[in-house]
């Protein structure tokens, strides 16, 4: 049963769509992110991805790679990941990790499932692992009861859509354009294409992300999708110190969906 | 001209891309269409007569192809007396083996119906060939390069830009070929529609490394028939130097079900393989997933990709091909670390007594020919893949020889 099942389902009876805050561990220090973290759960993130640095991230744009590199300069280790998300479920959150898949392979994909379920993290999303090549990961993260996050895009067939939702759980992530992380002035057109394909093949919840900076956009999406996810902005956010503001934000955003339907 | 060069072979990875345990498709959904549909491209291709009689006639009448091989009689003196005999890689229009990979792409590309090119570049040698098949076959094109890069080769990115391409310095990470190729895959995500990705090396997803494995298998085709027409016998080894692997893959797979033939990689030893200044991935990495296939990496205990470094751009990456990984593990190929000094005295020695400059890359294979020699004494024979010519690295020799205007 999907731990973050829960989360979803008051979120549908909200009739709104869940915010999904993320941000790099170790950005802009390892406890600085736990302080940034507390204040996305306190401002209304209703779940947090927790980045795991990574010194080749070829999903991610400028803004992303830039926050990752501060925190590999900074002496972030992969053991520190353990301890924010630790953090977070401390404060009251509930997260997720997002990494590439090689530090979870140098680590062992047993222990990091067992560490990270250990320190209370609910799920894990693989941006540059599909599912194809998932098994040891599927053995490990069912080991563990942690979800396990794929992605489709608008690119994937349906056969391959239909694979993802079969080997996931938790929810599946949509990104809404071809392209890499960072934040755009509109939101994709072909996120909506794409959830509708992906509904066709499963009743599982659909977070969209890539591009999302402001409530307005947030609402966009909420209306089609079940989780709006926020990356780029937030980092952005650390800089100008502007965390709490952007979250209202955008916990307002998803939740206008339904007030305009 | 052998149209059997494509032809599927028993060492050919699963339908999914595995050599054993390695290669694979560690990359965003995103880039699976893609991929897919290369795959799906490249299997009618590489048995179709059409397909394969335009890329022999452009391998012919556009690459100079056959190369010669060449005996190095006065060079092979410092090898212990064995017999050498250099690939002339060297001698194909633009300078490398890299032309015989971008011209069967740029046919695939124009078979999908792409009309758009990007690559990455470390030495600049894979660029130029790319700019080349884009000019050629009018395919708008787009270079990936990192700025350490751009600065050791200026004179390729000159060339580029003549040839009408656009090279796009990489400014993040060590700025040198891995980030270029970083940068390659974020531009491929968000152009995949009209856009194909020419790889430069025998690595990264299924199928990159059979497919370009394939297009320089001409390598190893022609130089065994030359070898047994010249030396009467296979080769007691074969020696090319290993960054990606696409040149050394390329020749192996010539000998490859000869098992007298010893294969043998020689990778960029940098400072030395004790030091963290090298790129011997084979030698020194450890097994993990870059660029989208598993291989060996250069790697700290947290997965996080370490900067290779070599005096040869072209081999300074942390990964390598996924079927070197294998050949490997399987002891087919043997795999030996060049310290940086050791390729430049070979790269003088070859320049002094043959008269032909190699590029920095294959003096990594020559410097290995050295010590093989040795090891095999006078009744040796070797078969050095000489995959590039030097007239790129001048700027690196007048540095390391002091060769400037003497004042």
């Amino acid at each position: 049963m999907s731990r973050l099942s829960s989360l979803f389902s008051a979120c549908r009876a909200e009739s709104r769509a869940a915010l999904i805050g993320y941000l790099p561990a170790g950005y802009p220090s390892v406890e600085g992110s736990k302080d940034v973290l507390r204040t996305m759960v306190s401002s209304g993130c209703d779940l947090v991805e927790v980045g795991l640095p990574f010194s080749d991230p070829v999903m991610d744009g400028p803004t992303i790679q830039r926050a990752a590199e501060q925190a590999l300069r900074g002496g972030f280790r992969v053991r520190d990941l353990f301890g924010v998300v630790e953090s977070v479920a401390a404060a009251g959150g509930r997260a997720v990790v997002m990494t590439y898949w090689n530090p979870v392979l140098a680590y062992g994909a047993d222990r990091f499932a067992r560490d990270l379920a250990a320190a209370g993290g609910l799920g894990v999303i693989t941006p540059d692992l599909v599912p194809d090549e998932g098994a040891e990961w599927i053995a490990a993260t069912d080991a563990h009861d942690l979800d396990r996050i794929f992605l489709v895009a608008p690119s994937s067939t349906e056969e391959r859509i239909g694979l993802t939702a079969r080997s996931s759980r938790g929810f599946l992530y949509a990104t809404s354009v071809m392209g890499v992380t960072g934040a755009r002035d509109v939101v994709s057109s072909a996120a909506p294409a794409l959830v509708k394909r992906v509904r066709e093949h499963t009743d599982m919840p659909i977070g969209v992300g890539l591009g999302v900076r402001n409530g307005a956009q947030a609402a966009e999406l909420a209306a089609f999708a079940d989780g709006v996810i926020v990356g780029s902005a937030f980092v952005s956010a650390v800089q100008d110190d502007t965390v709490a503001a952007l979250t209202e934000e955008l916990a307002t955003g998803v939740r206008q969906a339904a007030a305009a339907v | 001209m052998s149209r059997g060069q494509l032809a599927p072979t028993p060492h050919d990875p699963d339908e999914r891309g595995h050599f054993g345990p390695w290669g694979g498709r560690f990359m965003p959904e995103a880039l699976i269409a893609a991929v897919d549909e290369l795959a799906a491209f490249y299997e009618k291709a590489r048995v179709d007569p059409e397909f394969l009689d335009e890329f022999a006639r452009l391998l012919r009448d556009f690459a100079g192809r056959p190369s010669l091989l060449t005996e190095a009689p006065k060079f092979a003196a410092h090898a212990g007396g064995a017999r050498v005999f250099l690939k002339r890689e060297d001698l194909n229009h633009t300078g490398s083996h890299k032309i015989n990979n971008v011209l069967g792409q740029a046919l695939l590309t124009k078979r999908m119906g792409k009309k758009r090119v990007i690559a990455e570049t470390g030495a600049g040698q894979h660029g130029v060939a790319t700019a080349t098949a884009c000019a050629l076959m009018g395919l708008e094109c787009v270079v990936y390069m990192g700025e350490v890069d751009t600065e050791r080769q200026a004179l390729n990115v000159a060339r580029m830009r003549l040839l009408g391409a656009r090279v796009i310095p990489v400014t993040n990470g060590s700025r040198t070929l891995k980030d270029a190729i970083n940068e390659a895959l974020r531009d491929w995500v968000a152009n995949v529609d009209d856009t194909h990705y020419l790889l430069g090396t025998a690595a990264g997803p299924h199928p990159f490394p059979v497919l370009v494995r394939d297009f320089h298998r001409i390598i190893g085709i022609e130089a065994r028939e030359q070898i047994l027409e010249k030396a009467g016998r296979l080769p007691d080894v074969v020696a090319a130097c290993v960054g990606g692997g696409s040149n050394a893959i390329g020749i192996f797979h010539g000998f490859i079900d000869d098992p007298s033939v010893r294969l043998v990689g020689l990778e960029p030893g940098g400072d030395g393989i004790d030091t963290a200044r090298h790129g011997a991935t084979l030698t020194a990495g450890t097994p993990g997933s870059l660029h989208g296939a598993m291989s060996y990496v250069l790697q700290d205990s947290d997965g996080q990709i370490a900067e290779a470094h070599s005096i040869s751009a072209g081999l300074d990456y942390p990964g390598v091909g996924p079927e070197h990984a294998h050949l490997k593990d399987t002891g087919r190929a043997e795999y030996r670390p060049v310290p940086d000094a050791q390729a430049m005295e070979a790269f003088a020695l070859l320049s002094r007594e043959e008269g032909i400059i190699p590029a920095v890359e294959s003096a990594h294979a020559l410097a290995g020919a050295l010590v093989l020699g040795r090891e095999l004494g006078p009744e040796g024979l070797i078969l050095v893949n000489l995959s590039g010519r030097g007239d790129k690295d001048m700027d690196t020799a007048i540095k390391w020889f002091g060769l400037g205007v003497e004042s």
